[in-house]
């Protein structure tokens, strides 16, 4: 059986967590999209730590005999995994969204130091202004 | 009193086959009414097609889903000084036919946002699948509860809004599903909010980009976006009451 120490210490920190995911979606510091996963961790970790018996019968299954607390580190890495891979493809999402976000603006500033150029244009008589 | 300026917004992704025909329906419904078509990242020829029929088009430089291009729809109304703002979604399914309705309310200062509502009486044939029924009636539920104001349809995207709604929306706009979280978020600031019952029409092209695995993920998102915004400071000064 856990010792109920590290039970207790394990509830009070997946709390913690939780309260401070909802803390930053309300000061719209993290969107609800990303904060869902960190959420589930929370939940899950919660759960595994207040019910004892769950992570005792857990661990039985998954062969852990020793020890049922290691369940509670490896769910919380899987977990933890799960966040980090998620970060990765917004990141890669992220990277391609720059990349056409500069494309444009570089097209569109070609489009406007034409038009300046241009006769009648601000900076018709002065060829020489171009990009700094 | 001076003519109003009034502004169609209508979000469009993919919709080459049908977003001429809508923007030249709304024309030949209501002339003095501006259009302006937010193609979000179509890959297909939903711009040229929209500017071809007449409105004016924003092409944004990638998809940023239907809050994000329906909020550039309201920055532009902004910039711009439209008085009044209405949105058809650029599928068609919203019919220019119902827009009287949509705008007289606003007309006559009775709302600052109108909503068109498939179930407030309007349209009696409208019967959704299951599963979207059950996430129309949680959403119906959950926001009349937090609007203290019995709200039927607060998926429909069908709206009109006055210069204050559209300052407030310019400001903050939910994401996915943001019509439900946008009800609440016009009653936390103050506005007036009403339903009208309209008749939708069945898409005419394409089928809805949503699965059931999907909803049940803006479900849960969209719930949760809606229990914590309840304790979200107002992004514009609520208006007097």
């Amino acid at each position: 059986m856990t010792p109920l120490r590290i039970s207790i210490a394990a509830t009070v920190a997946s709390i913690l967590l939780i309260l401070v995911v909802l803390e930053l979606i309300r000061s719209r510091r993290l969107r609800e999209r990303y904060a869902l996963l960190w959420l589930a961790t929370g939940a899950v970790l919660l759960v595994l730590s207040a019910w004892r018996d769950a992570l005792n019968t857990i661990a039985g299954w998954v062969g852990v005999t020793g020890y049922p607390p290691a369940v509670l580190f490896a769910v919380g890495i899987l977990f933890i995994l799960l966040v980090l891979l998620h970060y990765s493809t917004v990141i890669s999402k992220l990277a391609d969204q720059n990349v056409i976000l500069a494309q444009r603006l570089a097209l569109l500033e070609n489009r406007v130091l034409e038009g300046e150029h241009e006769p009648g244009g601000p900076l018709a008589e002065r060829p020489d202004l171009t990009l700094r | 009193m001076s003519e109003l300026r009034r502004v169609a917004i209508v979000p469009a992704f993919q919709e080459e086959a049908v977003i001429a025909s809508l923007v030249l329906e709304i024309k030949s419904f209501d002339p003095s009414l501006d259009i302006v078509v937010v193609d979000d990242g179509s890959t297909d020829r939903t711009a040229a097609s929209a500017a071809a029929a007449g409105a004016a088009v924003v092409r944004l430089p990638y998809n940023l889903g239907i809050g994000g291009a329906v909020q550039t729809g309201f920055k532009y109304a902004l910039e711009r000084g439209y008085d009044i703002a209405v949105r058809l979604d650029g599928d068609g399914q919203h019919d220019p036919a119902e827009l009287p309705k949509l705008l007289e309310p606003l007309a006559r200062d009775d709302a600052d946002v109108v909503v068109g509502s498939r179930f407030a009486g309007g349209d009696r044939e409208y019967r959704p699948a299951f599963a979207r029924r059950a996430g129309i009636r949680w959403f119906a539920g959950l926001v009349s509860l937090l609007t203290r104001q019995q709200l039927t349809d607060t998926t429909s995207g069908f709206q009109a809004v006055n210069a204050r709604g559209i300052r407030l929306f310019a400001a903050d706009y939910p994401h996915d599903y943001p019509e439900v979280e946008a009800a609440v978020m016009v009653v936390r600031h103050r506005l007036r909010i009403l339903e009208v019952p309209v008749r939708m029409r069945e898409r005419e092209l394409g089928a809805s980009s949503i699965t059931t695995l999907r909803s049940l993920y803006y479900a849960i998102k969209v719930t949760l976006a809606l229990l914590v915004g309840i304790f979200r400071r107002r992004v514009v000064p609520a208006e007097d009451a």
